[in-house]
């Protein structure tokens, strides 16, 4: 009986073999991918063991940890004035993933990037915990109270830039919400998270308006128009007839006529009074005579039509449509298929005090280790130059008289030169909702040009006229400024 | 090859090997008491209050367990022991260290574990002396063939009058005692009656068979057995929805089987037998076919979008990697449930030991089925030799069935892991089980007044009591 002894005993060999190979596949080669995998809890367990690193404003944090009692998760984040940051910081929750800077910087926040591997490396040898580097963001503390005060319970969202560096100095967003209402993973977080959504609030206090939301740019964008007239030569005087009729029918239709808003000295008048009073009329012929495609090259040197402005936040993609004549002569004045993110206007007003050079936007001014060594610093880029300096100069001289006589004058700052435009956006099939009010500005003093800035407002029911621009999102824009001068002093 | 050449066999007298035991059972009590304290440690930064109790506890069992081999079976295998007593010490330290996760120890589960795992561990040391001091010599087991095979099917039947807990009918209920899980014991019953059985059928299976298609076909009446014991393993699977001690059961038949008659063509037979029972029954029964399908997709989301147990032991194992996470430092809790401690023992000595203490414990598992199956090539009498083969098959069968089903090699079937996992009559029958295979591999070991000339000739020899 030991011949079949002896294979038997081959067979319980091969079967504990089998098994040797199985938990080496298991835990060596699968070993990585299953210990990573997003479904495996310890990937969280571990990532809240520990405080998560601070996104910094003005040298202070934002955010913060603290510890939980509750569950696997040791720690939770919490946020400093959330609602005001919630458009800048993004949120961290246990249950709900992350977003914005949260997301894009998990692996510094949470000290697992490979730009920390030295400082990990030491606190392998040192025994100390593994920690978070901090995200130093460019934002101005002051201007960013400004502008959330400043809209306070209207919808609405404001971006200022400092045009000299592209750096963002404020991005605020309201209705807002505070994420720290579902930072961790209990049941309450849960009915705060859902209370949040847009299907269960109407106003989606969860978007992100300055950045995620397009809007028609309306009036704002006559800015655009005035400058592609004179990069291509249409004119050349700003304070030179534009040759306009009044009334002026669009193109390539029988009769329908661009109307402006109240009777005001439109025809044959000059780029500095058509901004002044905002003229339809002006830049709509303007805008059909460059025809669509020059209007489509100067917008996209200003930002339009890019899906990829990332300040590392991704903006949504503002557009400048290709399309047929009257069309184009509406996008001309902001309406028709044209259409922006408060970023992007802003980006316009910063690149036409810049003397034409857009600078490339972004937030995140450094990376520190959790030792505050700097990983990673932002140096300003150029993104296009939209204006000749000449021409930028034209533009600023304009949108400074619509600010000293015109629609813009309650942005005026003293001993400040101001630059701005209105705009009030139709919204909805024959303009049957609310309308947008816009306003876009930038600043010069002394020092230099420290803040463009760009704010629209939802829904403001009694004004529809052009001057609801100036009336209602002006003054934000006027504290904005005001706030990063004082900061600048 | 002759039997002479291996080591465990010799006309003259073999060392019985007893220090050497001695010395290996000091490791198997001190490594886990080591564990032991590491998971103190580990969870709360000090020495565990109870690691003195442990050590003494654990010292004792091994030494008593010890005096009582040297005195009644000096020629016993030396490896058997200290291994049981590692495999059983790492198993308390395991299901000790699942009980300070308080997210699996609650009251509904049962609480702490870890005690009557030393009291059923206790008990389990005992029968293993018990069968040591009265069971003299291991054929006398052999007269009671026919009383085997009626206690082990009434154990194996006695389930289904039982309510099903944890989603297998495999538990009997004792008012005051707990559970007991009869399938345990009748493994080691069933090899008594099948070693028995085929001692006596074993020419009659081997000879008059019939040439058909290249294979030597057995006449009906002997094939008989083999078809019952297919369709009761199959209707256990059935009724008591146990896959495991049905595969466990036949295989064990088939393993014999081929032992006894030294025909291949009976592992050919089984193997067709068991493939199509496999596959008739994974049509019919819903709780296989989730067997089946988590094992090929074993991180597929389970349909309330949650984790399945099976993604969770093979995220454990995954997060341990090659040195583990250490032991106390591993979050096999989350496979949740009673599970972890019973029968995803293994995920927990995956995660917290690594690849490296996982291969290990497989390894001291692969040298005990060694040491068993050598007993079986060392015994002299063809019953010693079918009982030793049957019971190591059966533990090989079991650790396989229960090491792969837990690793993802081959669909889940729900058994213990022999020694390491939690559960009383898993223990005590596996002690009991060990004791027999000490007892043969004494007899087997102690020098003979006179060798015979060859195991065929033993044949003829009269059996004494």
């Amino acid at each position: 009986m030991n011949k079949p002894l002896r294979r038997v005993a081959i067979f319980c060999g091969l079967l504990v073999l089998a098994l040797l190979i199985r938990v080496n596949w298991v835990q060596f080669v699968q070993g990585d991918q299953l210990k990573n995998d997003p479904h495996n809890r310890r990937v969280a367990i571990e990532r809240y063991s520990k405080p998560r690193g601070n996104i910094i404003v003005d040298g202070k944090a934002v955010t913060g940890s603290t510890i939980t009692d509750s569950g696997d998760f040791k720690y939770k984040r919490t946020y400093k004035n959330g609602k005001m940051w919630a458009p800048v910081t993004g949120y961290a929750s246990q249950a709900f993933d992350s977003n914005q800077l949260e997301k894009l910087n998990d692996g510094i926040l949470s000290g697992t990037d490979d730009k920390l591997f030295f400082s990990r490396t030491v606190d392998m040898f040192t025994g100390g915990k593994q920690a978070g580097g901090n995200v130093v963001t460019t934002l101005d503390a002051k201007a960013q109270k400004a502008a959330f005060e400043g809209l306070g319970d209207k919808k609405g969202a404001v971006a200022a830039i400092n045009p000299e560096t592209g750096a963002i100095l404020a991005l605020a967003s309201t209705p807002s919400y505070d994420p720290s209402t579902f930072a961790g993973n209990s049941n309450k977080d849960a009915e705060a998270f859902n209370a949040l959504q847009k299907k269960n609030d109407p106003d989606d206090p969860m978007l992100n308006r300055a950045l995620r939301q397009t809007y028609p740019p309306g009036s704002t964008f006559k800015v655009v128009t005035a400058s592609a007239a004179l990069e291509n030569g249409l004119y050349t005087d700003v304070d030179a007839d534009t040759r306009s009729p009044l009334p002026y029918t669009l193109p390539d239709t029988s009769g329908i006529e661009l109307k402006n808003e109240g009777s005001i000295p439109c025809e044959n008048a000059s780029l500095r009074t058509a901004l002044q009073y905002s003229c339809n009329t002006v830049f709509g012929k303007i805008s059909a005579d460059l025809g669509n495609k020059k209007m489509k090259a100067e917008a996209e040197k200003f930002g339009f039509n890019n899906s990829k402005i990332d300040t590392p936040v991704r903006a949504a993609e503002s557009i400048f449509p290709t399309d047929n004549r009257p069309q184009n002569a509406m996008a001309g004045i902001g309406q028709a298929s044209n259409r922006a993110t408060p970023l992007q206007m802003a980006m316009i007003a910063s690149a036409v005090a810049n003397n034409g050079k857009l600078m490339k936007p972004y937030m995140v001014e450094q990376l520190e280790a959790p030792n505050l060594n700097v990983v990673q610093q932002h140096t300003p880029q150029v993104m296009s130059q939209p204006l000749t300096p000449e021409n930028a100069q034209k533009i600023q001289s304009i949108m400074q008289t619509v600010v000293q006589k015109g629609t813009g004058t309650m942005a005026q700052i003293p001993g400040v030169t101001v630059g701005g435009k209105t705009g009030t956006a139709q919204h909805g099939e024959n303009n049957k909702d609310n309308p947008y009010a816009w306003f876009i500005s930038y600043a010069k003093t002394s020092k230099g040009t420290p803040v463009a800035v760009a704010v629209v407002i939802e829904g403001s029911d009694t004004l529809r006229n052009d001057i609801a621009g100036g009336k209602l999102a002006a003054p934000i824009a006027k504290s904005v400024m005001e706030a990063v001068i004082e900061s600048n002093k | 090859m002759s039997s002479t050449n291996t080591t465990t066999v010799g006309t003259i007298g073999a060392p019985s090997r007893r220090n050497t035991e001695l010395a290996m059972l000091l490791f198997a009590v001190l490594i886990p008491v080591f564990a032991y304290v590491n998971v103190g440690l580990a969870k709360d930064g000090s020495v565990p209050a109870g690691v003195l109790g442990y050590a003494l506890g654990l010292g004792l069992l091994a030494g008593v367990a010890h005096l009582v081999v040297r005195k009644w079976a000096p020629y016993a295998d030396p490896l058997m022991l200290p291994i049981a007593t590692l495999l059983n010490g790492m198993g308390l330290v395991f299901i000790w260290r699942l009980d300070q996760e308080p997210a699996i120890t609650t009251k509904q589960l049962g609480g702490a574990m870890a005690p009557g795992q030393l009291m059923w561990s206790t008990l389990g040391v005992g029968l293993f002396l018990a069968v040591l001091v009265f069971l003299k010599d291991h054929r006398v087991l052999q007269r009671y063939t026919y009383i085997s095979m009626v206690v082990a099917l009434a154990l194996l039947i006695a389930p289904v009058f039982f309510p099903a807990r944890f989603g297998a009918r495999i538990w009997i209920t004792i008012p005051g005692v707990g559970g007991l899980q009869p399938g345990e014991f009748a493994k080691i019953i069933i090899a008594i009656f099948f070693a028995g059985y085929l001692m006596v059928k074993r020419d009659a299976l081997a000879l008059a068979s019939r040439r058909f298609m290249g294979m030597y076909l057995p006449r009906g009446r002997d094939l008989g057995p083999i078809l019952v014991i297919w369709a009761l393993s199959l209707m256990i699977l059935v009724f008591e929805t146990d896959l495991g001690t049905s595969l466990l059961f036949f295989g064990l038949f088939v393993v014999m089987l081929y032992v006894a008659t030294e025909r291949t063509s009976w592992i050919v037979f089984g193997l067709l037998l068991s493939g199509g029972g496999a596959v008739a029954v994974a049509t019919f029964e819903s709780h296989v076919q989730v067997r089946v399908h988590n094992w090929l997709e074993p991180l597929a989301l389970a349909s309330n979008g949650g984790v399945t147990e099976t993604a969770q032991s093979m995220y454990a194992f995954g997060s341990g990697g090659i040195m583990g996470s250490g032991l106390g430092q591993g979050y096999s809790r989350l496979i949740g449930g009673i599970a972890p401690k019973s029968d995803y023992i293994l995920a927990t000595v995956g995660e917290e030991t690594g690849l490296a203490g996982l291969m290990g414990i497989l390894l001291l598992y692969g040298l005990l089925i060694e040491r068993g199956i050598r007993t079986a090539l060392a015994a002299r009498d063809p019953f010693g030799k079918l009982l030793a083969i049957g019971l190591s098959g059966a533990f090989a069968l079991q650790v396989f069935v229960v090491a792969g089903g837990v690793t993802g090699l081959i669909p889940l079937t729900g058994m213990t892991m022999p020694f390491l996992a939690q559960g009383g009559s898993s223990v005590i029958a596996n002690w009991a089980l060990v004791a027999i295979l000490l007892r043969i591999s004494d007899t087997a070991r102690r020098p003979a007044p006179a060798p015979a000339p060859s195991t065929d000739a033993e044949m003829t020899q009269v059996v004494r009591p």
